[in-house]
């Protein structure tokens, strides 16, 4: 992110202004258990992955106050291809990136996401990994176990969302109004072993899926 | 005569009268929950702290001005139908058909706003009813088409058509109302449609024991139905001759006509949500639900109210 004053202006007016007014006006978050947010830095934000709208939607979620400390967790390959698009991702929407598949080739990818909790940031990250078919809830990467093994103190809120995926799918640039649910799970700790809070947090974002009432969409 | 921002006076004693209720309700919830904190009244209280908002966005939107008025207007069936459309289920392949469905609503309140009646009154009904489904089927989609052309037709008309019929009162009520104009006839229809729902919920609170339609909506019950409902046509009779051009018993009667009619918009979308399986609408409103919780009895008062007021005084 930007140390330059009138970028961080930037991205408070943007986060501020336009994401508030599609999110919260055009569209329309309906929250189940907002208390279970965290209040503050270090934390995890898991979220399902529909639309390029959820990391916007999640991040409108949290007071302005804590906007600074927000990071959502991207792909490199999708995000920072280089011109506006990396310069928008990098500075005004704040992402952390991560090089998708370079675990199997012994790094960690994301260990710039972890030395952003050790910064007490609040990451948003999608363990799905990528938007796939809108409204179909695919299984979690292995990632997040490793990162919540390694910063076993930081809570894993999952977050559910059902709406964004009929508003903004992949391949779409048509923004259709639908209102959007939004459901916050307890948080979750990596004192287990990472595949275990991987099959943990699954299940709870499953659990806060079977407890809505969700329409069709066929 | 004339008060405050150039409105009516009337007009202001009726905004004066909302909030003078308002203050009286908060009043109780207040003494309540002081004598009984906790999950008792929680409820109570979040309505009322709702209708401080939602009550201070209508006086100040409607007061200020007439294109301030009609955009708000806008917007609720904006968010009536997003509301809509989001419950029920739809096609993926109709997603840009529902895009053109949003945009049927500036253009309905535009014809209400230029009190251009005969467009008004056959836009969705007769043009829309005829557009989307010959749209959805130059797409070539067959698979649930019948029921994609119902379903959006119907929360056209529910949120779109019925909801407009304010905007159009407002605009077109200055020429039969020449004392205290379209606001007044609007307020009239706003204020005694919510009254009466608020009338009708603490009559069967206190006195509720047979139950109307218990399949459909089982807290509504004859004694709240009857008591509100005469509270209601007392209230209207009492307001009816300062905000429109009726006199006692025309006010009375349209006050009937109110709550009745209000009534049967909360069954219909009651019977909407249990086929759904959802107990609100959405979250919108704490303590009330969706929008469409708070607006189901307008979307049947509001055209009732308006062709009865059409029918016996309009020239």
């Amino acid at each position: 992110m930007s140390k330059n004053p009138f970028v961080k202006l930037l991205r408070l007016l943007f986060f501020a202004v336009i994401v508030r007014a599609v999110i919260l006006v055009a569209l329309g978050l309906t929250v189940r258990h907002r208390e279970r947010l965290p209040k503050d830095g270090p934390a995890v934000l898991a979220g399902n992955h529909n639309s390029n709208l959820d990391a916007l939607a999640i991040m409108s979620l949290m007071p302005l106050r804590l906007l600074p400390k927000l990071r959502p967790v991207a792909a490199m390959d999708y995000f920072l291809t280089g011109g506006i698009r990396s310069w928008f991702a990098n500075k005004v929407i704040g992402i952390i990136p991560v090089k998708r598949g370079s675990g199997k080739e012994g790094g960690n990818p994301l260990q710039l996401a972890e030395e952003a909790l050790d910064r007490g940031e609040i990451l948003v990250i999608f363990p799905e990994g990528t938007r796939g078919e809108p409204e179909i809830l695919q299984e979690f990467k292995k990632g997040i176990g490793h990162m919540a093994q390694a910063r076993p103190n930081v809570p894993v809120v999952p977050i559910f969302m059902h709406g964004l995926g009929k508003a903004l799918p992949r391949g779409s640039l048509l923004l259709v109004p639908f209102n959007v649910v939004v459901s916050v799970g307890e948080p979750l700790y990596g004192t287990v072993t990472y595949s275990e809070f991987v099959s943990k947090l699954q299940r709870a974002m499953t659990d806060l899926a079977a407890a809505e009432k969700l329409p069709a969409w066929e | 005569m004339t008060g405050l921002f150039g409105l009516p006076a009337n007009v202001g004693y009726a905004t004066a009268g909302i909030y003078a209720v308002l203050i009286a309700a908060t009043l109780i919830v207040w003494l309540l929950r002081r004598r009984e904190p906790g999950e008792r009244y929680q409820e109570l209280a979040d309505r009322t702290e709702s209708w401080w908002w939602m009550i201070g966005a209508f006086t100040v939107c409607v007061l200020l001005n007439r294109t301030v008025a009609i955009v708000f207007l806008a917007f609720i069936s904006y968010l009536a139908l997003k509301e809509y459309l989001s419950l029920i289920p739809t096609r993926r392949i109709d997603r840009s058909v529902l895009l053109f469905a949003y945009l049927a609503i500036p253009i309905q309140f535009y014809w209400a706003a230029i009190d251009w009646y005969g467009m008004f009154i056959v836009f969705v009904p007769v043009w829309m009813f005829l557009f989307f489904p010959a749209l959805m089927a130059l797409r070539g989609e067959t698979k649930g088409f019948l029921s994609a052309v119902g379903t959006l037709s119907w929360g056209l008309m529910m949120t779109v058509f019925t909801l407009s019929h304010m905007a159009w009162l407002l605009a077109s009520g200055d020429k039969v109302n020449p004392v205290i104009g379209g606001v007044g006839l609007l307020f009239f229809l706003v204020v005694l449609t919510q009254f009466n729902d608020v009338a009708q919920y603490c009559w069967g609170k206190l006195f509720g024991q047979h139950k109307v339609t218990p399949a459909v909506s089982p807290k509504k019950t004859f004694e709240g139905l009857i008591g509100g409902i005469a509270t209601t046509i007392a209230v209207a009779a009492v307001i009816g001759p300062y905000l429109t051009p009726m006199d006692v018993r025309w006010s009375a009667l349209a006050g009937a006509v109110l709550g009745i009619s209000g009534f049967l918009g909360d069954i219909t979308l009651s019977a909407v949500k249990r086929d759904l399986g959802v107990k609100d609408t959405g979250g919108l409103i704490p303590g009330h639900g969706g929008i469409l919780d708070r607006v189901d009895s307008l979307t049947y008062a509001a055209p009732a109210f308006v062709h009865f007021i059409r029918y016996f005084f309009y020239p």
